[in-house]
């Protein structure tokens, strides 16, 4: 009798029930757009941009000191006026092209000995050890010991980049091809493809998601790179312009180095996104709501 | 019941043994195929039948006997394996050679229905689409042997039942020796020729079936190869 479950109450409320209707109803959809945009008008800039006019009230209220932060419409007006005055451009060029070297070799040699180390076991042996030792060597601890090997010129700068951008690619990339499904492997060996099918139609646009990655990091890692090169000996690219400034206390100048870098970011992480839409397409991939 | 030996196509394997550490899967195991024969082997999970299928394809090695198969041979994995970064056409394609390629693909893919769908990703597909396309790929080469490793059995019971009506529809345009493992009793039925229990790592009893379509669905003779199939598996008390 004491077992008995205690009966359950006449007047229970009713269990809850979800109700699922159509979704697409005119008015309610046009509200939907509208609030989507209202809450995110710009997309994923929406909170920089926020950021920004906060700051630039913030600023012009008196609250940030110029010398701390200066407000984002000074800092615009001081790129122009670099511009114009000539001395930009020159120093935007030049760290572009060391970044670009340095991007150049740091993506070469990680591609060459990722499919070199993905597809051989000779290669990983050879080369998995090194890469992973270096991958545990912060960027910045390394800068003292190449201006000891490799002087102060442009050849340390140029190789640090290249480290930066060339460590990453490697572990992405060798990840990414032996992360290919074993049974699609199979699968095209029974049907009679040769290997070189097997890596061109398996292998490669099967490590393709692994490698964009890579490349992701790679050129994170090769603007990490050009900013501590930079800081080193130098007496021209974006890298001298902040010195220079920070020198003098000219915190807009600095302010507007740090935008030139950030934007090179932005930029690099948009060739990546278009990379992706354009060589992923086949991907089912989740959409956050 | 087994045929004489003089066939130089179909699949002889002979006192094959295949272990994994101590455990011995397969204990001197003989099978033959004929040419044009579609063999069930029929068995629980964990009784050797894939094993088995595994060393026919190739993909493994056996640890004592011999094994004698067709070069042109072809198999659909129970999963469609499909590359999901290549469209349903350059699945199809992908160990052809040669310019005829896709215009081959393009009628395998008609025989199984799916024309107009070679543009789709593997993605857009359904279940039974895609093992169709993975029927298809196996079908373009024209294989002398196709191998089925309980292809049907990750599909629901109706498209499973289109399925064994595409078999049979395919097999009297391709021929070719079969041999399908399942578990599935009825989808034995519904399909072999012969059909082979498997039990400690030999082939145990085996049933010809000499039935017309119409009796394989319903009939006492279907019935009572049902129940000596059952038997043979051990499940005889439970009818």
């Amino acid at each position: 009798m004491a077992l008995l479950a205690p009966p359950a109450p006449a007047s229970a409320p009713s269990r809850p029930r979800d109700v699922f209707l159509p979704g697409g109803s005119q008015r309610q959809s046009r509200l939907a757009t509208l609030r989507a945009r209202l809450r995110w008008p710009l997309g994923i800039y929406t909170t920089p941009v926020a950021i920004l006019f906060l700051w630039e009230i913030l600023a012009q209220a008196g609250v940030l000191k110029p010398t701390y932060a200066p407000a984002p419409s000074d800092i615009l007006s001081t790129t122009v006026e670099l511009w114009q005055d000539g001395v930009l451009g020159p120093d935007m060029a030049i760290s572009l092209q060391r970044a670009g070297i340095g991007l150049a070799i740091g993506l070469v040699v990680g591609i060459v000995t990722g499919v070199l180390g993905g597809f051989l076991r000779t290669g990983e042996y050879l080369f998995n050890g090194v890469a992973q030792i270096l991958n545990t060597i912060p960027l910045l601890a390394v800068l003292p010991l190449f201006v000891v090997w490799f002087g102060i010129d442009e050849l340390t700068k140029v190789l640090l980049i290249a480290f930066g951008a060339g460590v990453p690619m490697y572990l992405n990339l060798f990840a990414a091809i032996r992360g290919v499904d074993q049974r699609l492997i199979e699968m095209a060996r029974t049907t009679g493809a040769g290997p070189w099918r097997v890596v061109t139609r398996v292998l490669v646009p099967g490590a393709l998601p692994g490698f964009l990655v890579g490349l992701r990091f790679s050129l994170a890692y090769s603007i990490l790179g050009l900013v501590a090169a930079e800081t080193i000996n130098a007496d021209e690219g974006l890298g001298f312009l902040i010195t220079q400034a920070q020198t003098y206390l000219q915190t807009d100048k600095v302010f507007v180095g740090l935008v030139i870098y950030s934007i090179l970011g932005l930029l690099a992480d948009q060739v990546v996104r278009i990379l992706e839409q354009m060589l992923l397409r086949w991907r089912p991939s989740y959409e956050a709501v | 019941m087994t045929t004489a030996l003089n066939t130089q196509t179909g699949v002889l394997v002979e006192q094959v043994v295949r272990r994994f550490a101590d455990r011995v899967v397969l204990d001197h195991l003989d099978l033959t195929i004929d040419d044009d024969e579609l063999v069930v082997l029929l068995g629980p999970s964990g009784c050797g039948k894939s094993t088995l299928l595994r060393l026919l394809a190739g993909l493994d090695k056996p640890d004592g006997g011999r094994i004698e198969v067709p070069v042109k041979r072809a198999i659909v994995f129970q999963g469609d394996r499909l590359l999901p970064w290549q469209r349903v056409l350059r699945n199809v394609t992908l160990g052809l050679r040669g310019p005829d390629a896709d215009e081959r693909a393009h009628k395998a893919l008609a025989e199984v229905n799916l024309s107009g769908r070679e543009k789709a990703w593997p993605k857009q597909l359904s279940g039974g689409e895609a093992q169709r396309v993975a029927l298809a790929r196996a079908l373009v080469s024209e294989p002398e042997l196709v191998l089925l490793d309980e292809p049907f059995a990750a599909l629901d019971a109706i498209t499973r039942l289109r399925m064994h009506d595409l078999v049979r529809a395919l097999r009297r345009k391709h021929h070719a020796s079969m041999l399908l493992v399942t578990h599935d009793v009825d989808e034995a039925i519904a399909l072999a020729d012969r059909i082979v229990v498997m039990s400690n790592g030999r082939i145990g009893d085996a049933h010809t079936v000499h039935l017309s379509p119409a009796e394989r669905e319903a009939s006492v003779a279907r019935e009572e190869l049902r129940a000596a199939l059952l038997s043979d598996l051990g499940l005889a008390s439970q009818h």
